[in-house]
């Protein structure tokens, strides 16, 4: 059945991975263009790399989104993977299904309703308690939760649920008290899907546009609200230079999330 | 000072110790009770309250303030408390042709952009769920690579394709198939375009996994009783992997609806989409009770109705 590919399948493939990637491949070379245009070929240079390493706010808004990425996903790994170890290992309790529901929502609720959702929770917040008094990196961060979570939720739990029960089992009849057996045995298990889940969720932190420009107040100017402001103004090469970059840091990235994967799934 | 892996053990052991004190403190009921509680606390606090915000202020009145928005009670003197409730929002959402429009004209580009991503994303999750194991791996990652790569940038990058001087009319107006640039960009074309690209491995990875499933000795019964390739796999395969198809749309027609970025950057002036207005109605026209309203609709209207379907064909999938 494998080898019997037919000319149709063969055809919807070099067109599929034709069409994610011949864009990518063009802002990549343009990354390297001489010319001012992003679209004219004028020769090999390297010298939108030196415009981008000196400039300040790119840069600055590049540190807040890896900022604002760890501290939201570290966050989210913890809420998220609590969430998935009452989903999968706690049975039927009061409730379930709502806070199942809770814990997915967010992952198909269009953007703009989870920033202006999170706006106007710090808004009111203020009014009542005064608290946050400032929209910041701080109320990005805890906007990005949110959605984070969800995605930590699902990895977590596809991997709590396809887990072996029968030794946390063993260490709870041989005495091991719950959060020992959750550090001991389930820990170091779900480790790699938990850096999975992880990676995930920073790269989703970092790459948010419409809730960090909802949840964020003055001063707190993440990468993609400069990258987004920058396009309306037009094309500049230094986001080529900058994309490229990004690029190369995501398949590094995926190429280590993969060797990871491979010797998680030999270890089973 | 230069001992520095044993101090790091040192260190691991005694958050260790202290973890496990803190732990053997909140143990049972109340362990279970912090496992349950930090998730719903903090998922309660900033989802789902939020949300009774939101409906509040769509009745309130949009005010020259600082929040933008009128009260919706009052105390008034003798402890009478009165409640404002003020519709107008929602009368205006439903009588001003720009909003209804920009809601219909939302689901019918997100619809149909879902159909495309489908038309594309079919074939090639077939062809990657039949590849032998060891390519498997390796295209699915080419499939999530872009995926993880900056949503604008690979918007950027189609602006770059599609301008008036972009990639493809230079290559046109090169090779002579042309005279004039065409207008690619600021199109619905350029629309439907953005979402497939951007929404294509939602779309993928649910079905590959689904179709990654399906029983080989299916096919092949239906071959031995004389049953042709292509009538198999709209008998076989095809019902068999509505599971995938159903959540795949369900991830592309979703954020598609309420979708800014790409109409902002991509789209023409003249089709509006609803997640558009609503950010328009926010940052522009600072009308934060018409948003908020604009945003009920939205979830009552779409985001719901889509979601109890799903849920419904689900359940009818995992009962039969």
């Amino acid at each position: 059945m494998i080898a019997r590919r037919s000319w149709f399948i063969t055809f919807a493939m070099l067109f599929g991975f034709a069409f994610l990637y011949v864009p990518i491949l063009s802002l990549i070379v343009f990354s390297f263009n001489e010319s001012k245009l992003v679209t004219v070929w004028g020769g090999f240079s390297l010298k939108w790399y030196a415009a981008l390493w000196h400039n300040e706010p790119i840069l600055h808004a590049a540190r807040l989104s890896l900022l604002v990425g760890v501290v939201s996903a570290s966050l989210a790994t913890i809420v998220g993977t609590l969430g998935a170890l009452a989903l999968s290992r706690f049975g039927r309790f009061r409730g379930r299904t709502a806070f199942a529901l809770m814990l997915s929502a967010p992952m198909v609720m269009p953007e703009v309703i989870l920033g202006l959702s999170a706006l106007l929770l710090f808004v009111t917040l203020k009014q009542l308690i005064g608290w946050p008094a400032e929209r910041g990196l701080l109320t990005i961060m805890l906007a990005h939760v949110v959605l984070l979570t969800a995605y930590v939720t699902i990895v977590a739990q596809s991997r709590l649920t396809q887990m072996d029960e029968s030794m946390e089992e063993a260490a709870l009849d041989l005495g091991a008290r719950p959060w020992k057996v959750f550090f001991v045995i389930t820990l170091p298990q779900i480790a790699p899907a938990l850096m999975a889940a992880w990676l995930l969720a920073f790269t989703i932190s970092i790459d948010d546009l419409v809730i960090a420009s909802f949840a964020s107040g003055p001063g707190a100017t993440t990468l993609p609200m400069v990258i987004y402001s920058k396009m309306r103004l037009g094309l500049t090469p230094e986001i080529n230079a900058l994309a490229t970059i990004v690029v190369a840091v995501v398949a590094t990235g995926i190429a280590l999330a993969a060797l990871l994967w491979r010797r998680d799934k030999t270890l089973d | 000072m230069n001992n520095w892996p044993q101090m790091w053990a040192q260190f691991f052991r005694g958050l260790y110790r202290s973890l496990s004190v803190l732990g053997r403190e909140i143990q049972g009921k109340r362990g279970r009770a912090v496992v349950i509680g930090v998730p719903l606390l903090t998922m309660g606090l900033l989802f789902v309250l939020p949300f009774v915000i939101i409906l509040r202020i769509s009745f309130s009145e949009s005010e020259l303030a600082q929040p933008p928005y009128s009260s919706l009670w009052q105390w008034l003197e003798g402890g009478y408390l009165t409640i404002k409730l003020n519709f107008s929002n929602y009368l205006l959402l439903w009588q001003d042709a720009l909003y209804l429009g920009a809601y219909l004209n939302s689901i019918k580009v997100a619809a149909l952009s879902t159909l495309f991503t489908l038309l594309i994303g079919y074939p090639l999750s077939y062809g990657i769920a039949r590849s032998n194991k060891r390519w498997r791996l390796a295209l699915l990652m080419l499939i999530i690579l872009p995926f993880w790569t900056s949503f604008l940038i690979r918007i950027y990058a189609w602006i770059g394709l599609l301008n008036s001087t972009g990639v493809i009319n230079n290559l046109l107006l090169y090779l002579g198939v042309i005279d004039q640039p065409l207008a690619l960009i600021r199109t619905d074309f350029a629309v439907y375009l953005g979402i497939v690209y951007c929404y294509l491995p939602f779309m993928v990875l649910p079905l590959v996994a689904n179709l990654m499933r399906l029983d080989d000795t299916l096919l092949e019964a239906a071959a031995d009783l004389g049953c042709r390739p292509m009538a198999a796999f709209f008998k076989v395969t095809l019902p068999l992997s509505m599971p995938g198809i159903a959540a795949g749309c369900l991830l592309v027609f979703i954020p598609a609806v309420g979708e800014f970025v790409i109409p902002d950057l991509l789209g023409g002036p003249d089709s509006v989409m609803i997640g558009h207005t609503l950010w328009t109605e926010f940052f522009t026209n600072n009308d934060w009770p018409l948003a908020a309203s604009v945003a009920v609709a939205m979830l009552a209207f779409i985001v719901l109705p889509t979601l109890a379907f799903e849920h419904i064909q689900d359940r009818r999938a995992r009962s039969t």
